[in-house]
């Protein structure tokens, strides 16, 4: 007798989509999803709990193994805790650093995403573009810090290194011929009507939905939310410098794809105007106790990664160690929505969708 | 050949045959070979990389080295496969696609077998590796590989009727279906070439058959992103190797056809050029269509499956019988 049974697909943990090793179970009518269970923990070190045996300073490389694509970034969410909860005044010569060591490290961040979600989508090209531009970041930052991927840069009150001779100008440099390049990745791409048809209206939902999900990041600004913490609570030097925050209409995989690209250009923006008031000398380190005891309390800190809303609640009883500490990640926040935005779509969309919250496993299993 | 089709079978007629196929098949199996080398070449160039090119001098032994390791490759089959058609299904999709070489002239005596239905015979046995590919899908037991060969015989054909309905055109403006003949009536200057006058007809024949490859933006049934390698994905070693011979033996049919229907053959641009041989003119046409077919390869993002369909039945095949009408109005006005 023939009759018609629904489909259990195991995409994941090795699929080269998932960015890594995340599993989601889909249930197929056809080429139709009816059900998406999404199976986290792969990756899961138990970088919190670690932390709670590690004195601050330690605890630093371990951010950089969360969101793996944008260290930098979570380095400064931990260290900003703890330098907020100690009052420890950061010289500007080394907030100017961390700034910029951010802002290059969103490009990057954004390019990685540009790159892969082209390729998910099945144009093979861009992503070598994209990571040919993200190299001459790492390269970068290789020469401030000696690492490519997991910087280890930041410490509690200032940065470990200060730049090299002639470092700035290599980012001038650098800054100028990305403009360029992202007019070319425009022409090339964002145009593209096979594109414009597999992302137009794909994956999209309204502000309301998004605020109730929590996303934050490029998938908030997606729905319409104009919502950036470097302009709604400005921290580091943001209140200084000029820059857009974009947003879309729709909330769908297209307006998050220009908005990334948008927050390239901004990035640069915010970088032209850092490097053109760099100052000429001064400490990178502020005045630090030699071991670092946070007084007794609790504080949360916020900043904006290029996934979104990067926390840390820190919770201190006086001790070189924390007593907790807990990362708002914002990759595992945004993919809550998953399971929600898959029913109904096709399996190609899948891929779609899921390129297009941007999600870092090392920083969704922490 | 032609000669020796038309006389009765003998012994030694038999040996010519079977030498000209051998013939053929090791023409095949360089352009293969070098297809994929200049293919890697080409796109390693338009992404600033070098591509392969340290097998042999240039990387030109990288295939030869790659076929090699697939052929001491562990032949795996899986336990829940279904045994025979897992063996038989690599192998159903590669004849088929040699068959089709048998009726393509490279000159105007250089043709293996010169039928009156030419391209008839290319679209009928072309349709026998899809069912190859559909069961290579199932027979793998393998959830990924079903989808892949699902989409596969959905997209095949659907885009066969728009690649048969877009040389209509032609068949009408040389009545027959012959290929020889087709590109006889395109001799003279390079807008006598089909492709000038049935212009619908030639980009819709170019957008099928570029489907009908499976290349990109029309890869869905291997759509790696997606489908991980679609169909073929619990295949290795030389039965893989099998399916990818067929896949390129296919793209050197569809360069050729698209040579011999729109772009004049063997026939040079201009007939002063004459003194040139006309399998170099022929060589230079082929190469450029496989060398668009590997540029759209680096440049373009995949469809998806709906779209596909749609863009099948929707635009092309409208179009096709467009041209259809329009050629006909033409034949009937200018004769």
């Amino acid at each position: 007798m023939i009759r018609t049974e629904e489909l259990l697909l195991n995409v994941g943990p090795q699929h080269p989509s998932t960015h890594g090793v995340f599993r989601i179970i889909v249930k197929l009518d056809g080429e139709i999803i009816t059900e998406a269970t999404p199976v986290m923990g792969y990756l899961h070190r138990g970088t919190e709990k670690l932390a709670e045996q590690l004195n601050f300073t330690q605890i630093i490389p371990y951010t950089d193994r969360m969101d793996y694509v944008s260290a930098m970034t979570n380095n400064y969410v931990l260290v900003h805790a703890v330098e907020k909860l100690m009052g420890i005044e950061v010289p500007e010569r080394a907030e100017f650093l961390r700034l910029i060591v951010m802002e290059l490290q969103r490009v990057a961040s954004h390019l990685v995403w540009w790159g892969t979600y082209l390729l998910d989508i099945g144009a093979l090209s861009p992503f070598l573009y994209a990571f040919n531009d993200r190299e001459r970041i790492l390269q970068l930052f290789n020469e401030l810090c000696g690492a490519r991927l997991t910087y280890n840069y930041m410490r509690v009150g200032g940065v470990k290194w200060d730049a090299p001779e002639g470092w700035i100008d290599k980012v001038k440099e650098f800054v100028r011929s990305m403009h360029g390049k992202l007019a070319e990745y425009d022409k090339l791409a964002s145009g593209n009507e096979i594109l414009l048809s597999r992302l137009k209206g794909v994956g999209a939902y309204d502000a309301e939905t998004a605020i109730a999900y929590g996303l934050s990041g490029a998938n908030l600004r997606s729905a319409g939310v104009k919502w950036d913490l470097r302009k709604n609570e400005p921290y580091s030097l943001y209140d200084r410098f000029e820059f857009d925050v974009p947003v879309g209409t729709n909330g769908d995989c297209y307006d998050r794809y220009l908005i990334r690209l948008e927050e390239i250009r901004q990035s640069l923006r915010i970088l032209e105007q850092a490097l053109e008031q760099f100052p000429a000398g001064g400490e990178t380190m502020g005045k630090v106790p030699r071991v670092i005891r946070p007084p007794a309390g609790e504080i949360y800190v916020r900043i904006e990664s290029p996934r979104g809303e990067i926390g840390c609640y820190l919770v201190s009883k006086g001790k070189a160690e924390p007593y907790r500490l807990k990362f708002r990640r914002p990759s595992f926040v945004n993919l809550q929505i998953l399971p929600k935005l898959l029913v109904g779509e096709s399996m190609t969309n899948l891929v779609t969708i899921l390129g297009g919250i941007d999600i870092v496993l090392g920083e969704v299993d922490c | 050949m032609q000669h020796y089709w038309n006389s009765p079978v003998t012994w030694g007629h038999a040996g010519i045959f079977l030498l000209g196929a051998i013939a053929v098949l090791a023409v095949v199996i360089v352009f293969v070979t070098y297809a994929i080398y200049f293919e890697r070449k080409v796109i390693g160039w338009m992404q600033f990389r070098q591509g392969p090119n340290r097998t042999g001098p240039l990387g030109l032994l990288q295939t030869v080295a790659d076929v090699a390791k697939l052929l001491i490759k562990e032949d795996t089959i899986p336990t829940r496969a279904d045994r025979a058609l897992f063996v038989l299904a690599p192998a159903l999709a590669f004849v088929p696609s040699f068959l089709v070489l048998a009726i393509i002239p490279y000159g105007l005596h250089l043709q293996f077998a010169d039928l009156n239905v030419g391209f008839l015979y290319y679209i009928a046995l072309s349709g026998v590796t899809t069912i190859a590919i559909v069961i290579a899908g199932w027979a793998s037991n393998n959830k990924y590989a079903l989808l892949g060969g699902m989409r596969s015989a959905a997209q095949m054909i659907s885009y066969e009727v728009p690649l048969v309905m877009s040389i209509v055109g032609v068949a009408m403006m040389t009545g027959s279906l012959n290929l020889r003949e087709i590109v006889l009536h395109q001799e003279g200057y390079f807008w006598h070439w089909n492709f000038l006058p049935q212009i619908i007809g030639f980009a819709v024949f170019v957008v099928a058959a570029v489907s009908e490859l499976n290349r990109t933006p029309f890869d869905l049934p291997e759509a790696e992103s997606e489908l991980v390698a679609g169909y073929h994905v619990e295949y290795s070693g030389f039965r893989f190797a099998f399916f990818m011979l067929a896949e390129y033996i296919y793209m050197y049919a569809i360069a050729c056809l698209t040579t011999l229907l729109f772009l004049g053959g063997w026939n040079p641009p201009f007939p002063q050029l004459d003194f040139i041989p006309g399998l170099v003119w022929f060589a230079l046409k082929f190469a450029a269509v496989v060398f668009f077919l590997f540029w759209i390869r680096a440049t373009l993002p995949r469809l998806r499956v709906d779209q596909l369909m749609g863009l099948a039945w929707k635009a092309l095949l409208p179009l096709a019988i467009l041209n259809i009408f329009l050629t006909a109005l033409g034949i009937e006005w200018w004769g």
